[in-house]
């Protein structure tokens, strides 16, 4: 079994390499393999140079780190919830994000000023959420999954709202709330990658606590599991990556919801060996889900939220009827 | 010292008082059984033994030593519990399972060492269940899952095992099964405390009985002695027949027919 999670291990980051490679490589320019080594070695065109530097490898990277960060967070957020169909999204973070950031556009703000704006609300609905499902010392995550359900149906109505009162901004309002990573640069890695990568780190050590919670919360807490303090740490924690990822990249969809399950059908259920297997496949997922985002359309660039949902939904279709198979056949 | 020692004992969720005034105290290791109606406080009083739930007043030592001076992880070595409702909905083989009974005896990142690995499959063996170890638990039968959870708690190598209800879905074979486990385990030197809703299955297989009706501990004592006519007509509210069991000797009740079909005393 080692051997075989060796070899699994292995070929994922193979592929990642490989997919940050023809991430970069790939585009409305097509810049070939030595030019890329060039590059890196210090040499190269002023061109190909611009291009690399400044435009693929920052966002080649930012989607690896958005991929990553959403893919951890979804699988601890399942396991948390003890719920197949929680993803990063389901505390309310999108509806938060996408509220902020619609305000920020029907405001007229920059990038920036549309990223802090989702950042901030989108950590706030959380807090919202959390608050309401509190009580005493205890999260009860039934009432947290349906607080998140109800207030992002609010959210949405009022961002429809702003969208019809708003004609000018309709299609930028849009494009945000699905996601890409045409405007990246240097600065949104700066901040989004040391937040979204200490983030998976801390809800990591927490792994084998989740396992036990998967069997359910107060019998972990019977085997030494602090099951309150990890559940807030973790969601806490988790809210604030998806939070990042959120406003560097957009509501993104599917991601948080299809990578931990994948991953899930080929390392199996221990969060030890999970976790790191969906952080690696999600950065896979999404840096080649922006590639397709490039090029498909060349030159127009479309959300990557279309991607990840015409490949992604199939797939998954294509996963359920087939591990449906499997369990008809035992 | 007492293994067990519940002091003065009381419990409330929000206003409803639903534990008023436990005590009692265990010097040796056998099977305890609860019984009383519906509602009258078994599980919340095990939830207080164990610690999960802080009692507002009196006191649980385990070993001498109070239960809330105990950290979440040392409680796990000295108290197992098997829950009334299992949930199995994951993926996790049997063994894993089983494996997360030593989890409070590792360090966060320390993977699980040959001494754990041992225990685990002591455990299982004691259990009846190393061949189900890389069976998905949702594979199994409540029966055999029962015995899957009753192997982590006894790889907790806890001193105290706390049961909740572990028969009351199972058919009558994993009954006697589960039972004649719980009665071996109390021999090996395991205090077990035991909810249950069959009387006779309590009479049969426990030690001592503890009676409780409305948060109180109504009568205690052996099965012989405890299990009396007037005490069942007081806890459940119901009029039954005391016999002697020809076989084990202990009371055995079944609920008296007076009014609708007279009962052939034999």
């Amino acid at each position: 079994m080692r051997v075989k999670k060796g070899i699994y291990f292995g070929t994922a980051f193979l592929l990642l390499v490989f997919t940050m490679i023809l991430s970069i490589s790939a585009g409305a320019v097509k810049i070939p393999l030595q030019e890329i080594l060039n590059v890196f070695l210090g040499g190269g065109s002023e061109t190909s140079r611009t291009i690399i530097l400044n435009l693929r490898l920052p966002r080649a990277i930012e989607s690896a780190v958005v991929g990553m960060g959403l893919s951890v967070v979804g699988t601890f957020f399942q396991g948390l919830l003890r719920n197949p169909m929680a993803d990063p999204y389901v505390l309310g973070v999108s509806s938060g994000a996408a509220f902020g950031a619609t305000i920020a556009i029907v405001l007229g703000l920059g990038i920036f000023g549309i990223s802090f704006m989702a950042f901030v609300t989108s950590l706030m609905t959380v807090f919202f959420v959390y608050t309401i499902s509190k009580t005493g010392t205890r999260v009860s995550m039934t009432t947290m999954l349906l607080a998140g359900i109800a207030i992002s149906a609010f959210m949405s109505a009022i961002i429809s709202l702003m969208m019809l009162l708003n004609h000018d901004e309709f299609s930028r309002i849009v494009f945000w709330t699905m996601g890409g990573f045409s405007l990246i640069n240097w600065n949104h890695v700066a901040y989004s990658t040391p937040v979204i990568l200490i983030g998976s780190f801390v809800m990591y050590v927490f792994s084998r606590d989740v396992n036990a919670i998967l069997t359910g919360e107060e019998v972990a807490e019977h085997l030494g599991v602090n099951t309150e303090l990890v559940k807030k740490i973790i969601l806490i924690t988790g809210s604030l990556v998806t939070a990042t990822a959120v406003s560097v990249g957009g509501i993104i969809g599917f991601v948080g919801l299809i990578v931990p399950h994948i991953s899930r059908l080929i390392v199996g259920p221990d969060n030890r060996v999970l976790v790191p297997f969906s952080a690696i496949s999600g950065a896979i997922f999404l840096t080649f889900a922006d590639l397709l985002a490039r090029v498909i359309l060349k030159p127009m660039e479309i959300p990557i939220g279309i991607i990840t949902a015409a490949f992604g939904g199939p797939f998954f279709l294509y996963l359920l009827i087939k591990s449906k198979q499997k369990s008809e056949g035992m | 010292m007492a293994i067990l020692q519940v002091d003065k004992l009381h419990f409330s969720y929000g206003e409803r008082e639903v534990l008023r005034g436990i005590d009692f105290t265990i010097n040796k290791n056998m099977v305890v059984g609860i019984i009383g109606a519906n509602g009258s406080g078994k599980t919340t009083l095990l939830k207080n033994i164990s610690g999960y739930l802080a009692p507002i007043y009196g006191n649980v030592f385990v070993l001498g030593k109070n239960i809330k001076d105990f950290t979440i992880k040392e409680k796990a070595k000295y108290i197992g519990y098997v829950p009334q409702d299992i949930v199995y909905d994951f993926e996790f083989s049997c063994y894993d399972v089983v494996m997360m009974g030593r989890i409070p005896y590792l360090k966060r990142f320390q993977s699980e060492r040959k001494e754990d690995r041992d225990i685990v499959r002591e455990c299982m063996e004691i259990t009846n269940t190393w061949q189900f170890k890389d069976k998905s638990i949702k594979e199994l039968s409540g029966g055999e899952r029962q015995r899957v959870y009753i192997a982590r708690a006894l790889a907790q190598k806890a001193r105290i095992l706390l049961m909740d209800e572990p028969v009351s879905h199972l058919d009558i074979k994993y009954q006697v099964e589960i039972l004649s486990l719980v009665k071996d385990l109390s021999l090996k030197g395991i205090l077990v405390i035991i909810v249950l809703h069959d009387i006779n299955l309590a009479s049969q297989f426990c030690d001592e009985i503890f009676i409780m009706k409305e948060g109180k501990i109504i009568a205690s004592g052996s099965p012989g002695n405890v299990l009396t006519l007037n005490n069942i007509k007081s806890a459940f509210l119901v009029d039954v027949e005391v016999f002697e069991n020809p076989i084990t000797h202990t009371p055995y009740v079944i609920p008296s027919l007076n009014g609708k079909e007279q009962l052939k005393v034999v």
